[in-house]
């Protein structure tokens, strides 16, 4: 009756891009120039997007938001990895995969100025599901596109993202066990951004690492510089291909920091401090991918001066659609919480059209 | 024509519409190889193999919430939770994700599945599995409630069910599982969801119940009509929500009194929204106050007391000779 070591676990981290710039580059991904200005064109994009609505929510022009500036790398180059098949399902805090997957600044204008219209911006077919508010109930949404995809024998994968806080959800732990027990094609990707509005990961968890999760699900897991976008597209394109090929699901923790705050709601002052953000500012994933580009001849100033009058003028644009939109229909909750009419329903909605006045309106 | 109960009815329902739609899967906890605990599922796994029915690990927030994940991509789950008193684990996915997508997204996302769930006492079990929490969900904009009373009308709303656009929460009484049967068409029968039943006509006073209860309405209002020869009208609710208030009025404009009898606790349940309903649109026509003959505000009991404490064919017979009587 001896006792004896019956299982032991190995953690990898990867980093290939540290935040000083310098390139391991026996790990460096072979990626073309293409995809490389992709990835940088659309961080800064998140990042200019959630500096333009933070300005607008400043001004009461939009309601709360959750900014995503500083986990740029994660999202972009998750969603630059993806085939068109596959299925983003996210939470709140990665704008940059929305707006890979083809959601624009308009969709979440309209989103967080607090109009159902801003999630109806994507078709169906473009396989990317609203934010999820609720944390980690999303990713038993994934789980079960993932079923599906592999009982129609559909090509897609499901990339799942969540923040650190999400993995002391329960759904999160029966999401990875039903994922791992039913070999779905998903892809679990925490961003840790150190924070879960102004509880500190180390009271968040005990856990020495959030990847470890994944072991629990013999599910291959690793640790990723988030803030490093060639290692997170080295980690995302590894897992999508075995999620590809049937081998089932990938636990990605991806190490970042929330430079601004949880929501526009609250204030970081009353439980970090300015240092703790500065420091993270160091190390944030546009300053040291563009160093990158420009040691491989990729950008210069000017490049950089042209792309912000770019982005600046697709933001000016959405934002003038943003406000120029007013035709917003009084009664369309009615419309939506059947597939068909109700009585009952119908009876409240000409009641709530009386009320305030709106028949003229109506349809 | 077959007589069946209601799990044999439930299960030819379920039976005819896999084979009727490759897309229809079977999750849940025991659903397979054991064919469920009350076997509801039975056979399934056989006929349609281990793809088609799950036996799911234990999680009911995964099996409410990977199912909505299925209907997203376009699959019709049909999830069991065993016990409605285990289903409060799932009620996040339920409300949070379930009831809301059509609206979330205005139409683009829709999320059409079932959860069955056996509901109700009298069965004598453990604690947390004899409750009657039908407002839970029905008290959820976006999602429907269904409740079947007999084999016959449950075999044709679970294929309603099974067909409809939108989340239904399907309870069965457990009760009444294996305490009848009825004769089921072996051919196609749908009944639509949100219309209630005149079981039997009358012009004295209109009797509303829902699940096992409605057994115990139509006993008392044999055994009142007989005793005092008055007429009394039986509606079944069959849908709790959306609630077809319009059959309601109608029989309460026609009878002038009304009893509702609901398995559930007294304060909050469907038998006061019922009242508030007939108060919005039948007050002038009223002879008597509504009476409702319920369950009582307390934690379900178990089962040594569990009866005192459900509405009986005595307290209904009461509450309408008192009714009629007013």
């Amino acid at each position: 009756m001896p006792r004896k070591t019956i299982a032991e676990f190995k953690l990898e981290y990867l980093q290939i891009l540290d935040e000083t710039g310098n390139l391991d580059a026996k790990l460096e991904p072979k990626l073309d120039d293409a995809h490389l200005l992709e990835i940088y064109r659309y961080m800064t994009l998140a990042r200019e997007g959630d500096k333009r609505m933070l300005n607008l929510q400043r001004q009461g022009r939009i309601g709360t938001f959750g900014p995503s500036t500083g986990q740029e790398a994660i999202a972009v180059t998750t969603a630059l990895a993806m085939n068109d098949e596959d299925w983003l399902v996210g939470a709140f805090r990665e704008l940059g995969a929305r707006l890979v997957r083809g959601e624009t600044l308009l969709g979440n204008l309209l989103l967080y100025n607090g109009c159902e219209e801003g999630n109806a911006v994507l078709p169906a077919e473009k396989r990317v599901l609203p934010i999820s508010i609720i944390i980690a109930t999303q990713n038993l949404q994934a789980v079960g596109l993932g079923y599906a995809m592999k009982y129609k024998g559909d090509k897609g994968a499901v990339v799942s993202i969540m923040g650190d806080g999400a993995t002391s959800e329960g759904d999160f732990h029966e999401a990875l066990n039903f994922a791992s027990v039913w070999r779905t094609p998903v892809v679990f990707i925490s961003q840790n951004n150190q924070w879960a509005i102004s509880v500190p990961r180390d009271k968040q968890m005990n856990s020495r690492t959030i990847a470890q999760k994944g072991f629990a699900y013999d599910m291959p897991c690793i640790q990723v510089d988030g803030n490093d976008a060639l290692a997170m597209h080295v980690a995302v394109t590894e897992a999508l291909e075995r999620a590809h090929a049937g081998e089932g699901p990938t636990f990605i923790e991806a190490v970042t920091y929330r430079l601004m705050m949880h929501t526009t709601a609250d204030d970081p002052r009353k439980y970090r401090s300015e240092a703790e953000e500065n420091e993270w500012w160091e190390k944030e994933p546009l300053k040291r991918f563009r160093a990158y580009l420009e040691q491989k001849g990729l950008w210069d100033d000017q490049r950089e001066d042209t792309l912000h009058a770019e982005i600046k003028a697709q933001i000016d644009a959405d934002v003038k659609e943003f406000e120029s939109r007013t035709d917003f229909k009084p009664d369309a909750p009615f419309d939506y919480v059947y597939a068909d009419d109700h009585p009952e329903i119908e009876a409240q909605r000409a009641e709530f059209l009386k009320v305030t006045g709106r028949e003229a309106k109506r349809g | 024509m077959a007589k069946l109960n209601m799990v044999q009815a439930i299960n030819l329902g379920l039976t005819q519409e896999m084979a009727n739609d490759n897309d229809v899967i079977i999750l849940g906890e025991d659903v397979g190889v054991d064919g469920g605990v009350f076997r509801v599922t039975d056979g399934l796994l056989d006929t349609y193999g281990d793809t088609r029915v799950l036996d799911t690990p234990l999680a009911e927030s995964a099996i409410v919430g990977s199912s909505i994940g299925m209907a997203l991509a376009g699959l019709k789950p049909v999830a069991e939770m065993q016990f409605s008193g285990f289903s409060y684990l799932a009620i996040h996915q339920m409300e949070g994700n379930a009831a809301r997508f059509r609206s979330r997204s205005q139409g683009v996302w829709t999320c059409p599945m079932v959860l069955r769930m056996p509901y109700g006492g009298g069965v004598r079990a453990l604690e947390h599995h004899s409750e009657s929490r039908e407002v839970l969900w029905a008290h959820n904009p976006g999602l429907k409630v269904v409740i079947p009373s007999s084999p016959r009308n449950a075999r044709a709303l679970i294929v309603a069910a099974i067909r409809d656009p939108d989340p239904v929460v399907f309870m069965e009484p457990k009760h009444s599982y294996r305490a009848f049967k009825e004769e089921v068409p072996e051919d196609e029968e749908v009944m639509p969801i949100g219309k209630a039943q005149v079981v039997q006509e009358g012009t004295d006073v209109t009797l509303i119940s829902w699940g096992a209860t409605q057994r115990m309405a139509l006993k008392a209002a044999k055994a009142v009509g007989e005793e005092t020869g008055k007429s009394i009208e039986i509606i079944d609710l069959l849908t709790i929500s959306p609630m077809d208030t319009e059959t309601i009025v109608a029989s309460v404009k026609k009878t002038g009194r009304c009893v509702v009898a609901q398995e559930a606790v007294k304060s909050f349940g469907p038998a006061s929204e019922i009242i508030a309903r007939l108060n919005d649109h039948a007050l002038m026509y009223l002879e008597a106050p509504v009476a409702r003959v319920t369950g009582y505000d307390v934690v379900t009991p178990n089962f040594i007391r569990e009866k005192m404490y459900m509405p009986t064919v005595e307290r209904i017979g009461n509450a309408l000779r008192e009714t009629l009587e007013f």
